[in-house]
């Protein structure tokens, strides 16, 4: 296999010599993995990023202050918010969408596409992804569903609105909702779009680890951040799929009369002729997708972290075969733990204790990773870039958001707190915020590799800590609300005099979330400035064992002019003792007298 | 205009980030320049003194948000099986906080402890399976535990029998957005009903009684309040006649979707009544709270020439916690539990299904 997977490669290596690179192949229909993960970065974090999270911002400003007039809800709502007042229906929709592009467009797309695309190859040691055709068209169906998933917001009734799980018959009935009606169909095709697009990725990623590794490159050579993608994408190749059958049966009972999720219905004064179907077979199906989804968000930002970590505390990471089986067992305990988003669902409560079981099981794989991490700062010599700083805000978040997961994983605590904002705070926190400085730290780290520049470290600074405090104002609070009784997605909380007294911790909160979203707005600034004036990067700023940075800074096709180098370690050789300098490159052959580092 | 302003407070922001950036560049100038954008030993002092200074900070968030919000949490539990609900979520907490407390000071300690020096050499450790075994095996060791104590009160709350007639049965009817309560009359049996009867006399038969079952006759419908006897048990059936609803008794400890198509189901017995709760020393001290706020808004409402609030009365409340569309914020029902006694004089005056379609 090595040697056929050699021959393709310097085949490859000789086309591009010839080859002829327009405007258009290069920068719009690129197949060159750096190129895509460029595109996937700006259109899938930034600029989906950005809309995600201004709609928060909006919700929160009428969460904090209910009812009353905005201008910039006049600006940017119109019709739906009349006199500037912010309309029920729209603001289900603003949480429905902000949660789609979230979990998504930024943190599965985004984060995968970026990171999956520009470090396999490089990582690994291979001059592309496997197939480059695939992967462009797997961007370009990216960009497809995010188009109509925004041309959604177009929609005279407005966008989707049925929450990002989409239960029906909520999203089935276009009487029982407005947004309903068009803004469903339209978020359905984009999904299913998404879910192609999502699958073809996934499937390159998995071939080309399997079969691209240059030569040394053992399965337990492979830095972390591989592990990581390789396993995310397996675990979407499995869940993708049963999301986009859901999806299908949607739209048939959307579209052709059929009653898979419905069943004795009866709205607006006319009963329907739905019949036997039901809306907890959707909610199987839905997070048979939706819990890995979980994971597949949040395995590559815990392996960019595991490497970042590494890298900067200048030690090797803590037990790395017990880190790659914590993400072979989260990953296996991800697709059999769907059931703790339905203990009260009406499905039979032996289920109930079926999934409480499996559900703390996963539990000891996080722990131990995290373990692992602050193991790996003791003794270390802690390099504080902003990627090391945002990696270790991981850990934090992720401790702080997994714990409460022990609450909500127990299907008795769960009847009390169940859509809760209690809820809400725990996934912000262990998936949304750990997630999302997992993207930060990848960003802040290889944008040398990406860009060929430095990003400005102070104003890096600045946006980690500005972001790390306002993490926490919004989401520790979040949790008491919750534990008070107050249900999620609550237009407002003033029809039940009950929850007054939490009006000012809602304005805290919101408050915080203005906070948070300010700082994103510096790193916007610092990303896009650094892209055109920053310093040129050197070809190893970080001085790290792992094969890109030993690739040319300015972008070549194929990656390495000339061979491919070969490696001859593990990726973790950091101040390992009998060597001068304190990181020694995979490339680097095992020395006379040197002995491998076993791990 | 308002667009003329937000460009210009956008450029104001970016030129006033660009400004803070050469603050601390020019912060920097008297030592050796230095623009490699790589962390000196000079960040690496900061940020792991500021490290250090998080660790506080979780810390005073949380002392913070317990002292000051515990208050606004739900009161002792109005339901037989709440306590041992709140016992298991105390329990788990304690072990949260536990963990917390310890793995965020080791965390952001090491964090501070071993912020980089130039030459020094960090330790090499690779791995050590013994200490990787001592962390697997104790969080184990606890989840076994939680697990098994979880899956207990959980087989007690949910397997409840249905056998004791003396078991009051009440069906919770939601629709888009509002709830109603049939009770089973005097025979205490709900008749058979099915969202295809709803259009059946003139659309008197608001949760569609099937009018053919004889146990359905002294069925009755009450929307806006329901009413429960304190210390007997009451079996819920829910339906929903068009989405999916959630119906959630919060000061019970209890919530179960509604599901269009299938009837769930959920038991509890409530052991304090509206009375009795209305004076527990934490509910006067919110509605103290919350009559306060209602006050303080009246006051602005009557400068504004507007309607006031009314004053702020504690009752239990069942609340919709699945997302069902438009009023899904604003669809309640007040729970009212009272003596045998008096839920016999209120269950006398309400109408039946066969007066109602009479």
């Amino acid at each position: 296999m090595s040697a056929a997977t050699n021959i393709s490669n310097s085949d490859h290596d000789d086309h591009h010599d010839h080859h002829k690179e327009t405007f258009i192949t290069k920068y719009i229909f690129s197949q060159d993995h750096k190129m895509i993960a460029k595109q996937y970065l700006i259109v899938g974090v930034l600029f989906m990023g950005f809309i995600g999270v201004a709609m928060s911002l909006l919700f929160r400003l009428q969460l904090a202050w209910p009812e009353q007039s905005f201008a910039v809800f006049d600006i940017f709502l119109g019709d739906w918010a009349p006199e500037g007042v912010m309309d029920p229906n729209i603001y289900l929709a603003l949480v429905t969408i902000h949660g789609t592009i979230m979990v998504f467009f930024v943190l599965t797309a985004g984060l995968s596409g970026t990171f999956s695309n520009l470090l396999i190859p490089l990582q690994i040691g291979a001059r592309d992804m496997a197939s480059g055709l695939l992967n462009m068209i797997s961007f370009w169906l990216f960009f497809l569903s995010s188009m109509i998933m925004l041309a959604s917001l177009f929609v005279e009734a407005g966008p989707a609105a049925a929450g990002w799980t989409i239960y029906p018959p909520l999203s089935a009935l276009p009487q029982a909702q407005p947004g309903s009606g068009m803004g469903m169909t339209l978020w359905l095709i984009s999904m299913a779009i998404f879910v192609a697009s999502s699958l073809l990725g996934s499937l390159n990623y998995i071939v080309t680890v399997v079969n691209l590794r240059t030569k040394g490159m053992s399965m337990f050579r492979l830095p972390l951040t591989i592990w990581a993608f390789f396993v995310t994408a397996i675990i979407g190749v499995i869940s993708f799929p049963v999301l986009l059958s859901a999806a299908l049966l949607l739209i048939m009972d959307r579209s052709f009369g059929t009653s898979f999720f419905l069943s004795d219905i009866f709205v607006q004064g006319e009963v329907l002729h739905y019949q036997g179907g039901s809306p907890v077979l959707f909610e199987h199906l839905f997070w048979f997708l939706g819990h890995p989804e979980v994971y597949i968000v949040l395995l590559p930002a815990l392996g960019i972290t595991s490497e970042i970590i590494a890298t900067n505390s200048r030690k090797p990471i803590f037990g790395y075969r017990a880190m790659v089986a914590s993400i072979l067992a989260i990953a296996f305990l991800s697709t059999v733990v769907w059931g703790h988003h339905m203990f009260i669902s009406g499905m039979n409560p032996f289920l109930g204790s079926v999934f409480t079981f499996t559900t703390l099981l996963i539990a000891i794989p996080s722990a131990v990773k995290s373990f692992n991490y602050i193991t790996t700062l003791w003794k270390g010599n802690l390099q504080f870039n902003p990627a090391m700083l945002f990696s270790i805000g991981l850990v934090s978040t992720f401790i702080t958001g997994g714990l409460t997961g022990i609450i909500l994983g127990d299907s008795t605590l769960d009847i009390n707190i169940h859509d809760t904002y209690f809820v809400v705070a725990h996934f912000h926190l262990v998936m949304g915020i750990s997630a999302l400085y997992g993207l930060f730290a990848g960003v802040y780290h290889w944008f040398p590799k990406l860009f060929g520049k430095m990003m400005n470290k102070n104003l890096g600074y600045i946006h980690f800590w500005v972001t790390a405090i306002a993490a926490y104002g919004v989401f520790f609070p979040m949790h008491f609300i919750g534990m008070a009784g107050l249900p999620r997605r609550y237009y407002t909380n003033t029809a039940f005099p009950y929850f007054d007294d939490l009006a000012n911790i809602n304005v805290v909160i919101t408050v915080f979330a203005l906070l948070a979203g300010a700082a994103q707005l510096v790193f916007l600034y610092n990303f896009i400035s650094s892209m055109f004036f920053g310093k040129k990067a050197e070809i190893n700023p970080w001085k790290s064992t792992t094969l890109e940075w030993t690739s040319p800074v300015d972008h070549i096709h194929g990656n390495w002019h000339g061979e491919i180098p070969h490696v001859h370690r593990w990726p973790y050789d950091y101040s390992k003792p009998g060597h001068e300098i304190d990181f020694v490159p995979q490339t680097t052959p095992i020395g006379v007298n040197e002995v491998e580092t076993e791990h | 205009m308002t667009v003329l302003l937000t460009i210009t407070i956008l450029i104001l922001t970016g030129v006033a980030i660009w400004q803070i950036t050469k603050i601390f560049e020019l912060s920097q100038m008297g030592l050796k320049k230095d623009d490699s954008q790589i962390a000196n030993e000079k960040d690496n002092d900061l940020n792991g003194k500021l490290m250090f200074a998080f660790l506080v900070f979780i810390y005073v968030v949380t002392i913070y948000c317990f002292w000051a919000y515990t208050k606004v949490l739900l009161p002792e539990s109005a339901s037989e099986h709440g306590e041992k609900y709140d016992t298991l979520l105390w329990v788990s907490f304690a072990i949260i906080l536990f963990a917390q407390t310890l793995t965020q000071a080791v965390l952001h300690y090491f964090a501070f402890k071993y912020r980089g020096i130039n030459n020094r050499k960090a330790y090499f450790f690779t791995h050590n399976n013994q200490l990787e075994l001592v962390w697997t095996v104790i969080p184990a060791i606890i989840f076994f535990v939680l697990i098994i104590y979880g899956m207990v009160t959980w087989g007690q709350i949910m397997n409840f029998s249905e056998d004791d007639e003396n078991d009051l049965v009440i069906e919770l009817y939601a629709q888009q957005w509002n709830w109603k309560a049939r009770y089973g009359g005097d025979d205490n049996v709900l008749g058979d009903a099915n969202v295809r009867f709803l259009n059946d006399f003139d659309g008197k038969n608001s949760v569609g009684i099937d009018s053919s079952d004889p146990n359905g006759m002294d069925d009755f419908v009450v929307t806006q309040e329901f009413h429960l006897p304190v210390n007997r048990k009451v079996i819920f059936k829910m339906r929903s006649q068009d989405v999916l609803h959630s119906a959630y008794m919060p000061h019970f400890r209890a919530q179960m979707n509604c599901v269009p198509g299938m009837i769930t189901e959920f038991s509890f017995t409530p052991t304090i009544t509206t009375e009795e709760m209305r004076q527990n020393s934490d509910v006067v001290a919110k509605v103290n709270r919350i009559n306060k706020i209602r006050y303080d808004k009246s006051q602005d409402l009557i400068s504004k020439g507007e309607e006031t609030l009314d004053p702020y009365q504690f009752d239990y409340l069942l609340l919709c916690a699945k997302i069902c569309g438009t009023s899904h914020y604003n669809m309640q029902m007040k729970i009212v539990v009272e003596s045998e006694k008096d839920y016999n004089k209120w269950k006398a005056q309400q109408q039946t299904f066969s007066e109602i379609i009479q």
